[in-house]
């Protein structure tokens, strides 16, 4: 257990000591990462892959409501944390070549983000799951709204109105379901143990459905998400694409589906419908964006709604890719939108049409690029085709259509990633493009990493499976026998 | 050393070949990297022929490799394992074997080129992949093998990147490959609900205890074969192939004859069990392949960029192996994949050495009267257009009569098409051919005394293909002519379907002397036309007659495909993103959310600015609520 308090207790500590830290707060900030990510490692080591808790923390808190200060760490659990701490330091890395101003805050709100993330990622306690739901919520809303780029005022109070409007609708659920339980605490089995009419769980699954779906965000609660994405700074951009949104997934499989099976059961047909809507709808917008950042958002959506469709499939391979395709979808976004920052800082400008011919000032760029954009597409040998393999799988056994339909992703990503990696890499030279130089130093180190998890991941996903087989398996036992129970 | 031992060398050298070259493209010198990636596939071509010769006395034909666990979740696991079997190994020795002329052909081809390392690390790439696809045991490794051969396609093709036009080429390859990779995809999906597995091994089995007509089957079958639509260029989605040739010649050698398009009627032949039990997709199979051949090869007859006419010439033999396909002659589809391979490569190289000469002159009306200037390239290349002409006894005459006699007893009409794409391709082969050797020197004028012969690398791969390409025919001679049909027998080891012909010999000897005939009436006429009549196509500009119009710009169908499917995309993509989304889902949002924009207003005074302050509080916040807790143990 001291393990886990450990891995809450060091991006805090982190937090704290960059916000005092001045000028060396990157340097600080990358040590405390660092050892974040070293200790996810030795927990990931010390983990035994079967479905129990392991590593729990169980410690009376707000003792009068029946709060508990209760985290504990799964298959399913290990693995966003492990995407967590992974994240983080490739994320602060990845600054290096910029001099924010205010670099103590700046850092801090980062490693203050990780604790709030590690917290919902483990939380048994729905009271400290919404803590810690919130607390990643406030730091990457002032990253955003200060060290953004042009109209983040207006956009950044935009996503940050929505998203709290929707842990609103979580926070009334989680009441209800408090009032519901007659141990009166938050405690996550207790919430399993309930049992709800329909009508109820069709309440309680819209109250936690909104919250998870605008984090995702899912069509048609994605509006907030292009506009942040384009005007947050990289980092911001990266910390929300990479791991933020992965806590509405995470919430949906670990919150949702198990507490109101029936209310899914009942509504999935929907969420199907919405998620698969998202995938063509968002990659067909991708296809004329001008705005590389843009781009990228987009096709975000189109891959998110990919695997939202794997979970509401509700059987084993989907959502065994979503789990994997959480991680990829992780490092191939925050590599792809590393990549525009490193154009960004050379040309100014991630306007795809103002832009042209790289490839020859900068073949390592193109290469690492191209690496990147083929996990994206999903390219068998790449980790992006572990994922949508097994979330297409799937969709196709909850139905042959809705396969064929999300199956467009395969070849609508083709078509808006290669035309923009043409646009931007190939082609002749501008006068913009003609000084560009190659990637160097900590860019090299980033793309260098990212690319090998790419095709490592890609070639030998076996652990990753094994790590949350058990879980998933049993998370998915659990909700059909709670479906038969009822019936 | 066994076939298990060795066979996982087979990819391993080529892949090790890439990872050099990519690596070392800058240090490396050009000789070394040469050495390098043709040495590699030299090797694996050769541990192919020793597997290739220890299968055949093997008792055992077919041998499963299992390497390691790739994914599993649930009931589903799929190994990265390989089978080896006479349809595998015969495949690699194809890929190896044609893969190393090519490769021995660039050596010097690509010699000034910049990019020479670059080039060689893809081409070695590129044979990896065929390799991968040819040897795995179930649908999933041959996947990766599958779309790996469309990504190096896509690198090959966008070699010279610099030109947007190349560069579009190879997207729309990656792109059109794709379409077909869904119907693939899907079709696995339905094999594994279906057999509850993936794997050749469990999935044929199962299948022959079936009988013909299956629902399920059809589908699956229909799904399998738009994959190989995308992968070997049939209608609709063909239109790539022809823009492929924008890469550098030996990549088009490369896709058209060694890897690539072959993977699409690779992959029917291995799952034949599977096809034969589905007519209604064997039928669908033969008109598509048909209509395929006569289509590309009537595109052919006026095109005039010597590497577009090839193109489209292996549009329309891909047309005829499907055909072979659909009407059940699995082993003379493969007989002419095999047959193919040796006369396209041959002529595309050819292809490339005369573009050599011509410093880079493609368009045919520029060339004429190079026979006495490329002499080995002549001879060579008339050998590949009589071997694809279908006149005997080259290789092309055998495997193309193979085809079309299934097909006449099959139906009269799908053999009569194939007639007359025989009498097509004889045609615009030879009027190629005249175009290009006979007759005056069309050229720029200052050029006419530096055209000469390509050196020894490139003429020598020529040579060995025209060989190949004159006897290759022998390995499956027909009863009708004594033979022992060697192909045939070797492929029922790999359980590939076997359809006896049930005509008389006399119908036979009726049928080739039919294609025959009107191949020789094609050559006579284009010798009158191109030689005698001295006839050169018209400019770009000049008016052209409908149909002559309709053949040039390839039905339209590149124009078609814009107008009714990227152009509507690109408009709901605009639409949708400045209307539907901007406008209505937005709209709602921010008419939903305004007043509480309102509310928040005030709440926003509290905030000073100082972010540290606001760490400090949101931490100090957490350990008092922390601290609660240890205040109440």
């Amino acid at each position: 257990m001291e393990q886990l308090l450990l891995l809450i207790f060091i991006p805090l500590a982190g937090a704290l000591i960059t916000a005092f830290a001045g000028k060396s707060a990157k340097i600080v900030s990358t040590v405390f990462s660092v050892a974040s990510l070293g200790l996810a490692l030795f927990i990931a080591l010390n983990f035994i892959p079967d479905a129990s808790t392991q590593f729990e923390v169980n410690l009376p808190w707000i003792a009068d409501l029946g709060i508990h200060f209760h985290a504990g760490i799964d298959g399913i659990s290990m693995l966003v944390v492990l995407l967590t701490n992974l994240l983080i330091p490739i994320i602060i890395l990845s600054s290096y070549r910029h001099d924010y101003h205010n670099p103590a805050a700046f850092y801090g709100l980062i490693l203050f983000m990780q604790a709030g993330l590690l917290i919902v990622f483990t939380a048994m306690d729905a009271f400290l799951f919404y803590i810690g739901w919130e607390a990643a919520l406030i730091p990457i809303y002032f990253i955003c709204a200060f060290w953004g780029g042009k109209d983040r005022v207006r956009i950044n109070m935009k996503f940050f109105v929505y998203t709290i409007a929707g842990s609103l609708f979580m926070l009334m659920g989680i009441i209800y379901l408090y009032l519901q339980n007659p141990a009166h605490n938050f405690e996550i089995n207790a919430f399993y143990a309930l049992s709800l009419d329909s009508e109820q769980q069709g309440w309680i699954f819209w109250a936690f459905f909104i919250a998870f779906a605008i984090k995702m965000p899912v069509f048609p609660f994605h509006t907030w998400q292009p506009d942040t994405y384009t005007a947050a700074p990289t980092q911001g951009t990266m910390l929300l694409s990479g791991i933020m949104l992965k806590m509405g997934i995470y919430g949906v499989i670990r919150w949702l589906l198990p507490i109101v099976p029936t209310g899914v059961q009942d509504w999935a047909t929907l969420a199907m419908v919405l998620s698969i809507i998202g995938i063509v709808y968002a990659s067909l917008i991708a296809f004329t964006q001008k705005d590389a950042k843009r781009l990228v958002a987009y096709s975000s959506i189109a891959h998110v709604g990919l695997i939202a469709a794997g979970i509401f499939a509700l059987n084993q391979q989907g959502m065994q890719g979503a789990m994997v395709q959480m991680l990829s979808h992780g490092i191939n976004v925050v590599g792809l939108f590393f990549v525009l920052d490193i154009i960004f800082s050379r040309v100014e400008t991630n306007k795809i049409e103002e832009l042209g011919g790289i490839a020859k000032a900068a073949p390592q760029l193109a290469i690492t690029f191209l690496i990147i954009l083929l996990g994206t597409v999903a390219l068998p040998g790449t980790n992006g085709f572990i994922g949508e393999f097994l979330l297409l799988m799937g969709v196709y056994n909850y139905g042959i259509w809705a396969a064929a339909i999300a199956g467009l992703t395969i070849i609508f990503g083709a078509v808006y990633m290669l035309r923009m990696y043409q646009n931007i890499m190939l082609g002749k030279t501008n006068e913009l493009t003609i000084t560009f130089t190659d990637i160097q130093g900590s860019e090299k180190l980033v793309l260098y990493i990212i690319c090998a998890l790419i095709i490592l991941l890609g070639v030998y996903p076996k652990p990753l499976l094994h790590l949350t087989e058990a879980s998933v398996q049993q998370l998915l036992e659990q909700v059909n026998q709670k479906l038969i129970s009822v019936k | 050393m066994t076939i298990e031992q060795l066979i996982w060398l087979v990819p391993l050298l080529p892949f090790l070949g890439f990872v050099i070259n990519g690596l070392g493209r800058k240090s490396l010198s050009k000789g070394l990297v040469g050495i390098i990636g043709s040495g590699v596939i030299l090797a694996a071509f050769i541990i192919s022929s020793f597997i290739f010769f220890s299968l055949q006395g093997d008792t055992q034909k077919s041998h499963e490799v299992f390497l390691f666990d790739w994914i599993s979740a649930g009931t589903l696991h799929i190994p990265l394992s390989f089978l080896v079997d006479p349809l595998s190994s015969i495949m690699l020795l194809i890929i190896t074997g044609i893969g190393f002329l090519i490769h021995l052909y660039s050596t010097s081809y690509m010699q000034e080129d910049e990019g020479f390392g670059k080039f060689f690390a893809y081409l070695n790439l590129f044979v990896f992949f065929m390799l991968l696809l040819v040897l795995g045991s179930n649908y999933i490794v041959m996947f990766i093998g599958w779309e790996g051969v469309g990504l190096c396609s896509y690198l090959l093709i966008g070699f010279w990147y610099t030109n947007s036009a190349y560069a579009s080429a190879a997207k729309k390859a990656f792109v059109m490959n794709r379409i077909g990779d869904l119907g693939f995809l899907l079709g696995v999906f339905l094999m594994f609900n279906f057999f509850g597995s993936v794997e050749f091994a469990k999935i044929f089995p199962q299948a022959a205890n079936m009988l013909p007509g299956n629902n399920t089957l059809i589908l699956i079958t229909i799904l399998l074969f738009i994959g190989a639509c995308g992968k070997s260029a049939q209608l609709p989605l063909f239109t790539w192939l022809p823009d492929a040739m924008a890469g550098p010649t030996p990549v088009s050698a490369l896709i058209h004859a060694a890897t690539m398009v072959t993977a699409g009627i690779y992959m029917i032949a291995r799952s034949s069990a599977l096809f034969d039990l589905a007519p209604f997709t064997q039928h669908i199979i033969a008109i598509v392949g048909a209509a395929t051949a006569l289509v590309a090869a009537i595109i052919a007859l006026t095109q005039t960029d010597i590497k577009k006419v090839l193109a489209y010439s292996t549009v329309s033999q891909l047309g005829y192996m499907f055909l072979g396909l659909g009407v059940g002659a699995y082993t003379g589809s493969f007989f002419h994949v095999l047959t193919h391979a040796f006369f396209k490569a041959l002529l595309f190289l050819g292809a490339g050495s005369v573009i050599h000469a011509m410093h880079h002159e493609q368009d045919m009306r520029h060339m004429g009267g190079l026979r006495k200037k490329l002499p080995v390239t002549f001879l060579t290349m008339m050998i590949g257009t009589i071997a694809i002409a279908g006149l005997p006894p080259f290789s092309g005459f055998f495997s193309k009569d193979e085809i079309l006699a299934h097909a006449f007893q099959y139906s009269p009409v799908l053999w009569g098409i194939g007639v007359l794409t025989a009498f097509l391709t004889a045609f615009y082969m030879f009027r190629m051919m005249f175009l290009t050797f006979s007759g005056k020197y069309r050229g720029a004028h200052h050029e006419e005394n530096h055209v000469h012969e390509s050196p020894a690398a490139m003429t020598t791969p020529l040579i060995i293909l025209a060989i190949l390409a004159a006897i290759g025919g022998a390995i499956n001679i027909p009863h009708v002519f004594g033979g022992n049909e060697w192909l045939a027998h070797w492929l029922t080891g790999a359980g590939v379907a076997q359809h006896e012909l049930d005509l008389s010999h006399s119908t036979e000897y009726a049928l080739m002397g039919t294609s025959v005939v009107a191949a020789i009436i094609a050559l006579i006429y284009a010798y009158t036309r191109y030689v005698n009549g001295a006839r050169v196509p018209v400019a770009d500009e000049a008016p052209r007659s409908v149909l002559a119009k309709i053949s040039y710009h390839k039905f339209y169908l590149d124009e078609i495909y814009d107008f009714i499917i990227t152009k509507p995309l690109d408009a709901f993509s605009r639409f949708f993103y400045s209307v539907l989304d901007k406008k209505f889902i937005d709209g709602l949002v921010n008419g939903l959310g305004w007043s509480t924009n309102e509310a928040s207003k005030g709440v926003r005074l509290l905030q000073s600015g100082n972010v540290g302050f606001y760490i400090f509080m949101m931490v100090i916040g957490i350990i008092s609520l922390l601290a609660y807790t240890f205040y109440y143990i």
